[in-house]
């Protein structure tokens, strides 16, 4: 511990130092290719060009439905590239030996011709193709490591000069002590070290005191009680529950960064019992095409760009896609992950009642999954969660099956709402078959 | 110490002597008890010492070992989900799919609907669409547990070792070839396939190899009706009959509510069965002669017992007085002669709407049934679309046993058919088969015939298999695979096809077939979604040839019986035996499972000093005799069974295998040994053996002494005459001395709960409709995860089945006549008399069918009992059950006026004491995910099957819509075939509940005892026409 304390106190008072230097690097670094190309072409145009018009069958470094476009500019004439992009399917036609090669070797997949393109734009999207930026973990690691920790250095400091503040204070009083004895011995002075009066311990008084003893052994036994109820009630739940998956799945990613809808992955949560665990086929409706992360990066939980990349990996390897020629090998690698809500046999839970029926948002119970890199058991899942939550939640009286028996029973109670409870929704047999 | 050393240190005290022996210094027992307490090791622990752990040792490893538990039960087990790589789109976890397929195992016929929920099917359903054909009764609702049997061979075998098929079929392939060559005889038996593109293969192969030739066998044969048709029209087959048509049912030995010519006709006979006074409704008149008490004659408005012998007569002698012809057979009873009277009344009153049906096996029998029910231009019985379900023939069938018997066969196929276990003298035949150069075996257990053969070709579950079928002319059915097969096997149609190098599969061969030459109109698309086809252009079939009479009839000798076989609705022909939800089934009549026994008239059993007793737990127990018919002897328990003819014994087949299955499915006796020359009566003598049998008879008391609360029966005609408050009273009790009606609020000591909003479900039962059949209790095993507790359970009366079928047997000749009986005595010696004689059933009684589930009382005495609150109500009606709030104080059970709960003594599932299906992971596959499993230690009872209307309502919330009538279901309701359950919902008006609910025949079970239950039952009518 105080190791560690030690070494957080040494980084931060050379991260000062640090960020000066590195300010340094990342401008010659970052500014340097800007300012040589920039006179060329507009990398930043050819970037947003790209994304827009390229990105969803191309990648930069990797095969994707079209070639990798990284140095596609080292491979063919600049003005056959005009061509191919703006029409090339009719090269295709014509017989042009490269465009068919190329044709042949992506599955016959024509290329959309993009006739609109200057030669500008061309040589902009050309330019970012083969722009290699520079080295990214660096920046951004200085920025995120700097922004997070800008907080706990003053507290780290204030704890540690607080700490030496009162090391030095108590030491200060032992030697005055000390001093002190010594003048007093020196001058003779004898100091009674030894109270030896005739009263009784205090802890002889307290077991003479029998009415003490059995308030006290009354608090004991409650609080005993207490905790043991605690803890047996405790026992079979798990909330907060955050175990270790195959694969490091992030809903933070894929709910929150790229809000995915959670019944798009989800899908069986709208029609049956079960919301399911998609099958590897559903992700890779995107991840054949999002082969490399890159988003954010956590880098305090390990959380790198490469973790992530490798995480995907991980899916193409249990899917059994074959990256490099992308080919499904039929070699799968069913992957088992580990259940977080579990609920006893006993209980029938129903998705497509709460969610699509109820309308509830998934979040109601499952917690802010869209913030959760790891997820985890967010309810209790006990009876008495499930039961509060009957008391209070309304029926939905304009859904046809219930507005009938909604207007009678009203009614009947008097009120103008009807909560699940009082349709029937906390019977035994309604959760226990 | 010793007592000097004592006296020496200790001289100034006074020394106190024990016993004589202290004075003894050298004695050997005073310094043992100076040591001990005990002079010798006491023997308390002595055992237990030598065994290594004593009592107290025991009560700490309890304490440690459950303390322990407790600990690790605390934390969670870690829980792995798999899901699919990719994920089929038509399925969806937590969903079911339902895919019509078609069972036709040479003994069940139907169109049935599997549900399967992910990719297992788990239940069986009747095809509703494709009605043209019979219902699933309870051997087909049970065959999905077939299909999980932890028996079944898992891959092709050679002499009992495991290879693969290309081995197999090229070896079988050079073998047919050498045959081929040296023109040796391969004979190819096989079940009855009524499948077009089956026998389109079938003839390739034996155009292939013209040394193979066919033969059919069915295992129960009906080559006398097949022969019988053959003779008149020209074609083997069966005339197919439909009983809603008749008013008249004259039933000589024919069991058409079971097995009869391949079954399915209960549905069109209840169709007649219900009387309604508000629509002028009358119901149809059934009169049944017969030796055993068969379900049919259970039902029959007028039964009458008579011996084989005499069935023939009958037969003759109705069908001379119908054509006018001589009859030249012998004398009858005056008894059987004056239903013989009534039967030609009746007929003639009405030619055209009467139908004489006979079980009887014999050509000439089934010449003459035709032949009346043409002369009176019957509607029920149908010539032109006859049924080709049976093609077996018993002429071939001796000629290759005794062929194979004198070795000029080379070779045997077989498929669907286990000849080993079931040809009458088996066992000289096993020799013959193991003799053979070459046996080919296609099964899906290693049973009898498997045993003995070179090959045995492991076949898919009818599951797991693809099929076409015509089971009547005209009426096609498609069967699909549910699941793929589990173990390496394959079908025989696919075997052949590669045996013979088609590059088709058996799927492509249906595929083409039935576009090319069925269908017409249809899609195959649509066809196979439907599971059926029809197209009823029928061809008009002519009759050729008349016989007049029977040629002879023989006389009983007095000394000996009459055997007559039959199959029970259990276990049918025994291909399903290893089945144990239809072991544990209890037979509709006799109320015994796990057995087959000799059924006999009580007055014969007297005359041959066998018994039936009840044991200090109730258990039944009976005698062993034994039966002989000069070749064959066996040893059989013999169980009395009311309206048994005197001079005949029952005997039911399908029992005493003991190949392929588990051992303790291993019970009954091979009837099989006494079917001689295929015909189901043979002349036996029975003679008395030591010993007594254990029964598992799950119903310990068979009359209901005149108690009209239970079931309440009336006559036709005063139900037509007399106001309900005659036939039907509402029960009055007494309150201060004043008869107030029971329904009454003023008797009513419960507060009731306004349910006229929302559902409130009902569920009535016809006991007009009921005839006992079944298929529910089987339904409810499937749907409600229903453990298999096993004969010894059974006995102790633990079964755990929800919903039981009382059968309750008359003691004077009528139900009204208990009452009467009853009500009539004075005093309490008559009445005790009277009680005695209430107690045994009547030779000849009126039967009836009584389903019992949890009746859903609105007024529970069982939920005011529970100390935790257990068992508890809801507002739609239902008496739940919540088993994890259930701590097995059982005092529900004891309060439960009707006795449908059941108590879980023991752990049924994972549990290798029950060896049955859920102890095993195949054998598990078939539970219902969306019902618990429950555990030890739990009251368990019938649910109103709530997982399905909890479904039914989640479906319409999801759409936004109201329930229609007729969604609501539960598992016995949707399996009644006959309408005698119907469910739903009250508060719906329009309903058929509701409708049913306000019947003048409607009453409720025990209304004294102001239960108030939301089951009801509608008052059986009978239309007897008592001579």
């Amino acid at each position: 511990m105080v190791l560690k304390h030690f070494n957080i106190m040494i980084k931060n008072l050379i991260a000062p130092l640090r960020m000066l230097l590195i300010k340094r690097i990342f401008l010659t670094v970052l500014l340097f290719p800007f300012l040589s190309i920039s006179q060329e072409a507009d990398i930043q145009a050819g970037k947003s060009l790209f994304n827009a018009n390229c990105a969803a069958c191309h990648q930069l470094n990797r095969k994707a439905v079209g070639p990798a476009l990284s140095g596609v500019t080292e491979k063919y004439d600049k003005e056959w590239l005009y061509r191919w992009i703006r029409n090339g399917s009719q090269m295709i036609k014509d017989g042009d030996p490269q465009a068919v090669a190329i044709w042949e070797e992506y599955n016959r997949a024509v290329m959309t011709n993009y006739p609109q393109f200057s030669d500008e734009q061309i040589d902009n999207i050309l330019a970012y193709t083969s722009f290699t930026p520079p080295p990214p973990t660096n920046t951004s690691a200085i920025n995120t490591e700097s922004s997070s920790q800008g907080s706990s250095i003053s507290l780290n400091i204030i704890l540690a000069v607080t700490i030496l503040i009162f090391t030095i204070l108590i030491v200060m009083l032992f030697l005055v002590q000390r001093t002190l004895i010594k003048i007093a011995n020196a001058s003779g002075l004898k100091i009674e070290t030894d109270t030896k009066r005739n009263i009784t311990p205090l802890w002889q008084t307290i077991v003479k005191n029998q009415f003490l003893i059995f308030i006290l052994v009354i608090g004991f036994l409650l609080s005993s009680a207490y905790f043991t109820y605690g803890y047996l009630m405790q026992v079979g739940i798990d909330q907060g529950y955050a175990p270790i998956q195959p694969i490091h799945y992030s809903h933070k990613i894929h709910a929150g960064a790229n809000q995915i809808e959670c019944k798009y992955c989800h899908s069986s949560a709208r029609v049956s019992k079960h919301s399911g665990i998609p099958s590897l086929n559903v992700c890779m409706n995107c991840h054949e095409y999002i082969a490399e992360y890159n988003g954010e990066e956590d880098l305090e939980n390990g959380y790198t760009r490469d973790f992530y990349t490798n995480e995907i990996k991980k899916l193409y390897s249990a899917v059994g896609w074959d990256e490099q020629n992308q080919v499904y090998t039929g070699n799968t690698k069913p992957v088992k992950w580990v259940r977080i809500h579990n609920l006893p046999d006993f209980v029938y839970f129903n998705h497509a009642q709460h969610a699509q029926v109820a309308k509830i948002e998934c979040q109601t119970c499952h917690g802010p999954v869209e913030e959760m890199e790891i997820m985890y058991q967010y309810s209790p899942l006990t009876m008495g969660w499930c039961i509060d939550c009957h008391r209070e939640s309304n029926v939905d009286k304009n859904n046809e099956y219930y507005q009938r028996i909604h207007e009678e029973l009203s009614k009947k109670y008097g009120v103008e709402k009807l909560t699940v409870a009082q349709l029937g929704g906390i019977e035994c047999a309604k959760c226990h078959y | 110490m010793s007592v000097q050393n004592v006296t020496i240190k200790m001289k100034s005290k006074k020394l106190y002597w024990k016993g004589i022996e202290q004075l003894n210094s050298e004695s050997t027992i005073v310094e043992g008890l100076e040591n001990n307490e005990f002079v010798e090791k006491l023997p308390v622990n002595s055992k237990q010492e030598n065994d290594g752990a004593s009592r107290r040792d025991f009560l700490k490893y309890v304490g440690f070992s459950s303390a322990a538990a407790a600990l690790a039960g605390c934390e969670g087990p870690v829980i792995k989900s798999v899901p699919y790589v990719v994920q089929p789109e038509q399925i969806i976890p937590g969903v079911a799919n339902y895919y019509a397929t078609t069972i036709a195992d040479g003994n069940d016929f139907s169109s049935i609907l599997v549900k399967t929920r992910e990719g297992r099917p788990i239940k069986i359903e009747s095809n509703r669409d494709a009605s043209s054909f019979g219902d699933a009764n309870a051997r087909v609702h049970a065959s999905v547990l077939s299909l999980y049997d932890a028996n079944r061979i898992q891959g092709p075998k050679i002499s009992g070792e495991y290879t693969d098929w290309d081995t197999m079929i090229n070896l079988v392939k050079v073998s047919l070839q050498n045959f081929k060559d040296q023109k040796k005889k391969v004979v190819l038996l096989t079940q009855t396939y009524p499948s077009p593109t089956t026998n389109n293969i079938i003839n390739e192969l034996l155009d292939e190899y013209p040394n193979v030739s066919h033969v059919i066998y069915d295992t129960i044969s009906d080559s006398t009706v097949l022969d019988a048709f053959e003779n008149i029209y020209g074609i083997r087959a069966m005339a197919d009959y439909d009983f809603s048509k008749a008013e008249n049912i004259i039933s000589i030995d024919a069991d058409f509510l079971s097995d009869w010519q391949g079954g399915g006709y209960s549905a069109g006979y209840t169709k007649t069965r219900v009387p309604d006074k508000s629509n002028n409704k009358t119901m149809s008149y059934h009169l049944q002669f017969e030796s055993n008490m068969t379900l049919t004659g259970s039902n029959a408005d007028d039964r009458v017992p008579a011996k084989p012998s005499q069935l023939k007569k009958i037969i003759s002698r109705i069908h001379s007085r119908i054509t006018g012809s001589v009859d030249l057979n012998g004398s009858l009873t005056p008894e059987i002669d004056k239903y013989i009277d009534l039967s030609i009344e009746r007929i003639l009153s009405s030619p055209n709407k009467s139908v004489v049906v006979s079980g009887v096996d014999d050509v000439e029998v089934q010449e003459l049934i035709l032949q009346i029910n043409r002369s009176i231009n019957s509607e029920a019985i149908d010539i032109n679309n006859p049924r080709l379900i049976r093609k077996g023939n018993n002429f071939e069938l001796s000629e290759f046993i005794s062929e194979l018997n004198s070795g000029k066969i080379s070779g045997v196929i077989t498929s669907g058919v286990n000849p080993l276990y079931s040809l009458p003298n088996s066992e000289s035949v096993k020799q013959s088969f193991q003799n053979l150069e070459f046996s080919l075996v296609f099964s899906e257990k290693e049973d009898e015939t498997a045993k003995s053969a070179m090959y045995v070709a492991a076949s898919n579950n009818y599951l797991e298999s693809w099929g076409d079928y015509e089971f009547k002319k005209g009426n096609f059915l498609l069967a699909q695979p549910t699941i793929r097969p589990l173990f390496d096997t394959i079908q025989f149609q696919d075997f052949f096809l590669k045996l013979l190098g088609s590059n088709e599969n058996f799927y492509e061969r249906i595929k083409s077939n039935w576009q090319n030459n069925i269908l017409k109109g249809k899609t195959w698309g649509k066809s196979l979604q439907d599971g059926f086809y029809n197209d009823f252009t029928s061809f008009n079939l002519r009759p050729r040839k008349l016989s007049s009479s029977i040629s002879s009839t023989s006389e009983d000798s007095s000394e000996e019986f009459s055997l007559v076989l039959y199959s029970k609705t259990g276990i049918g022909d025994g291909s399903q035996s290893s089945n144990p939800w239809l072991q544990e089934f209890p037979d509709p009549i006799t109320r015994v499972s796990w057995d087959n026994y000799l059924t006999m008239s009580a007055s014969d059993a007297n005359k041959l000093g066998l018994k039936n007793y009840n044991v200090s737990n109730g258990a039944l127990n009976g005698s062993y005799a034994n039966i002989s018919d000069g070749k064959n002897q066996l040893k059989v328990p013999v169980l009395i069974q009311p309206g048994q003819t005197n001079g005949t014994v029952g005997l039911a087949f399908g029992y005493g295998k003991t190949e392929g299955m588990k051992d303790v499915m291993k019970v009954g006796v091979n009837a099989y040994t006494f079917y001689n020359n295929f015909s189901k009566t043979q002349t036996i003598s029975i003679s008395k053996v030591k010993g007594d049998h254990e029964f598992a008879c799950i119903q310990l008391h068979n009359t209901m002494m005149g108690r009209d609360e239970i079931i309440k029966e009336t006559d036709i005609d005063t139900y037509n005459s007399k106001e309900k408050s005659y036939w039907n009273p509402t029960v009055m009790v007494s309150k201060n001395h004043i008869e107030t009606k029971v329904t009454s609020k003023e008797v009513d000591i419960w507060r009731e709960f306004d349910r006229s909003t929302g559902h409130h479900f009902n569920l009535s039962i016809d006991l007009n409709a009921c005839n006992g059949c079944g298929a529910c209790v089987i339904a409810c095993h499937a749907e409600n995860n229903v453990p298999v507790v096993g004969k010894e359970e059974v006995r102790k009366s633990r079964d755990m089945h929800w919903l039981r079928i009382d059968r309750y047997f008359s003691s004077e000749d009528t139900f009204e006549g208990d009452v009467k009986a009853k009500e009539g005595t004075s005093g309490f010696r008559e009445y005790r008399a009277t009680q005695t004689k209430l107690e045994t059933a009547a030779e000849n009684p009126k039967v009836v069918f009584q389903p019992v589930m949890c009746q859903h009382c609105n007024h529970a005495p069982c939920e005011t009992v529970c100390p935790v609150a257990a068992t508890s109500h809801g507002r739609q009606g239902q008496n739940q059950m919540a088993y994890n709030r259930c701590v097995g104080t059982r005092y529900c059970a004891n309060n439960c006026p009707y006795k449908v709960r059941r108590f879980n003594w023991f752990a049924y599932a994972e549990n290798d004491e029950f060896d049955y299906n859920m102890n095993n992971d195949l054998g598990r596959m078939v539970l219902n995910p969306d019902v618990n499993v429950r555990g030890r230690g739990v009251m368990e009872k019938c649910s109103l099957c709530i997982q399905m209307t909890q479904k039914t309502i989640l479906d319409a919330k999801k759409d936004g819509r109201r329930v229609v009538d007729g969604e609501f279901q539960t598992a016995c309701s949707n399996a009644c075939s006959d309408g005698a359950i119907v469910f739903g919902d009250i508060n719906d008006k329009d309903s058929k509940i509701s409708e049913l609910n306000q019947k003048d025949r409607a009453y409720r079970l025990l209304e004294s005892i102001g239960t108030k239950p939301n089951v009801l039952y509608q008052v059986k009518v009978t239309n007897s026409k008592k001579v």
